[in-house]
């Protein structure tokens, strides 16, 4: 299905994937393979359903029909859950009591140890390495509430890179962040692409990460709009230019064919 | 020491201790989910299993044990199936908790009801020597599991979703932790009283937060300051002759208010050094940069420059640039740390 050559073996496939929360289908009858190795930005304007793809693949929205499998697991069904990674999209890490990064970063690695083992010499390495991935190191033990929101982010990355995973799926890493933590969070990711991590990175703006991921998947409605190299994918992904309909036809299209269906009790459990 | 040589206060000294030491273990877990709250729920429906107890002449304190987890359990599976409902369903919850105790509570022979006061507020001279072994069980109980899964109650509390996501059983997690605080919530039962016990699992907290730098240090201050306010409260009570759970609860928020007020003082005393400092060098005749005359020192992700033996860091604001001191360094020499 894919147009970039085959790498590696499937990482993520979809097959006729309709994904949603409750009854709601957000993302419809999309078919979509990652191969290991694979750096995929998935794009899409607000609402599209782009978010909504990357949960799925994380177990955060539910499978409403067809088929999602990660690392050659039904979604839910893996064992090693520390072989996927995720970055939320979140503009701070600080709760409301004080954790250092080291705390933080931590928790990222629990996703490998199961629920009652404690972190260990390896792990506690594993952790150490993560945030001096993303340029960390002399911050480990400040209050994540020290750091600045560009950091913070990278913190969000570390913890995710703590379990050392196959597979890191992204929610808008750059959003809201400045331009020099941006090229930062490039570096950083163009690195981790390098070691031959496969990279999923929902977001709405290409240019940050432009040097690091190479294909890009656009999500319209739900529906899958176009796959191929990032360098063509622009044209599509932008509002109003060519494959989308003009404004005022596009709300016409949208009272015909809502992007929300609300979905028939009981059909969320047809298939299975 | 005339205080120890009542055996029932040594059961309220051993028992304020157990509690003092428990309540913010617990609590630290429920203000990082930002539910200070539920403690409070759980006490109100803690008193129906106490209404129980003394109807059916059984000990109140386990009959308490009992309805508060079963509505620790209720509560978390309410929360889990959907939000908006879960508001008004714990509402229900804890009033229903609280009326039941009352009723129930009117209904015991030779007009027990005045007792009612002690369960709430607490009462040092209830404590019973099986209390003080059932309480006993229960700190270890819950210290052995806050030990065993802290980390994991801490991924779960600070974000749900993430936790989820690593494949950690949330579900389970917060039912664990929903138990501990009903757990809690029992322990406080004599001393502190179950319509107070949430403040001495919030507020010792509360302060912690203010002087501690990770989650980890947060713990163990809370749990020093909820220990020392909880003996300190207790022994106070004896002598004033006022109620031990009242007197634990202003201790702790007297504390709060001193360490936040201190807090609040040394980060103005830090921002009016700074604007100082901003002031001397207002007047900066030129922009710190290539060429500028002044020595760079590259620190850390930005650039000093030296001038006259201490160094300039360039401070962007909304309103320009001005020039924080990054102390003093000899002329030339790397500073520490950097030679690389």
């Amino acid at each position: 299905m894919s147009t970039t050559p085959a790498g590696g073996a499937p990482v993520v496939e979809l097959r006729r994937a309709t994904i949603g929360y409750g009854d709601v289908a957000i993302v419809r009858d999309l078919d979509l393979t990652i191969r290991a190795g694979e750096a995929v930005a998935v794009l899409g304007s607000n609402g599209s359903g782009k978010t909504t793809l990357a949960r799925g693949l994380l177990g955060l929205a539910s499978l409403l029909d067809g088929e999602v499998q990660v690392l050659g697991a039904r979604v839910g069904g893996l064992r090693d859950r520390g072989r996927v990674g995720y970055v939320p999209q979140r503009h701070s890490v600080s709760g409301a009591v004080p954790a250092t990064v080291r705390e933080v970063v931590g928790v990222g690695r629990l996703a490998r140890l199961g629920l009652l083992r404690r972190l260990g010499r390896k792990d506690r390495a594993a952790v150490a390495d993560a945030v001096a991935a993303v340029g960390l190191e002399d911050r480990m033990d400040d209050p994540v509430a020290s750091l600045s929101g560009g950091q913070q982010r990278r913190v969000l990355v570390a913890r995710a890179l703590a379990a050392e995973p196959e597979l890191l799926i992204m929610d808008e890493p750059t959003a809201g962040v400045d331009a020099a933590n941006q090229q930062v969070l490039a570096g950083v990711l163009g690195r981790i692409s390098a070691s031959g991590t496969t990279l999923v990175v929902v977001t709405h703006e290409t240019a940050p990460l432009a040097d690091v991921l190479s294909r890009a998947v656009v999500v319209d409605h739900g529906r899958l709009a176009y796959d191929g190299p990032l360098a063509e994918a622009a044209r599509h992904d932008e509002p109003g230019v060519h494959h989308h309909p003009p404004a005022r036809e596009r709300s016409g299209y949208r009272l015909d064919q809502p992007t929300v269906t609300t979905r028939p009790r009981g059909a969320a459990h047809e298939g299975h | 020491m005339d205080i120890l040589d009542y055996d029932f206060m040594q059961r309220a000294l051993l028992a304020s201790l157990m509690v003092g030491l428990v309540a913010p273990a617990v609590g630290v877990f429920l203000v990082q989910r930002r539910l200070s709250l539920l403690g409070d729920g759980l006490g109100h429906v803690a008193l129906t299993g106490v209404g129980v107890g003394v109807l059916t002449a059984t000990s109140p304190v386990w009959t308490a044990l009992v309805a508060a987890v079963l509505g620790a359990v209720l509560i978390e599976l309410v929360r889990a199936r959907g939000r908006t409902s879960g508001d008004v369903a714990l509402a229900v919850l804890f009033y229903g908790g609280i009326a039941g105790g009352v009723v129930l509570l009117s209904l015991a022979p030779r007009g027990q009801a005045t007792n009612l006061d002690s369960y709430l507020f607490g009462a040092i001279t209830t404590t019973s020597p099986e209390d003080v072994a059932v309480f006993a069980v229960i700190s270890v109980v819950v210290l052995l599991t806050v030990v065993l899964l802290g980390q994991r109650l801490y991924a779960v509390s600070d974000d749900e979703e993430y936790a989820r996501a690593v494949g950690l059983p949330v579900l389970g997690l917060n039912i664990v932790l929903a138990a501990l605080v009903a757990s809690t919530v029992v322990l406080s039962m004599r001393v502190v009283g179950l319509l107070l016990i949430s403040a001495l699992m919030i507020v010792p907290s509360a302060i912690a937060q203010l002087l501690a730098r990770s989650f980890r240090e947060t713990v163990a201050l809370a749990c020093v300051v909820g220990l020392v306010v909880s003996v300190a409260g207790t022994t106070t009570s004896f002598y004033a002759g006022t109620p031990s759970g009242g007197t634990i609860v202003l201790l702790s928020i007297a504390l709060f208010l001193l360490v936040s007020t201190g807090v609040a003082v040394r980060q103005a005393t830090a921002r009016r050094r700074h604007r100082r400092r901003v002031d001397v060098h207002d007047a900066h005749p030129h922009e710190h940069g290539d060429g500028c005359g002044h020595q760079p020192v590259p620190h850390g992700d930005h650039v000093d420059y030296d001038h006259d033996g201490h160094r300039h860091a360039p401070h962007r604001t909304g309103e320009g640039v001005h020039y924080d001191e990054h102390g003093e360094h000899p002329v030339g020499a790397p500073p520490a740390g950097r030679t690389g």
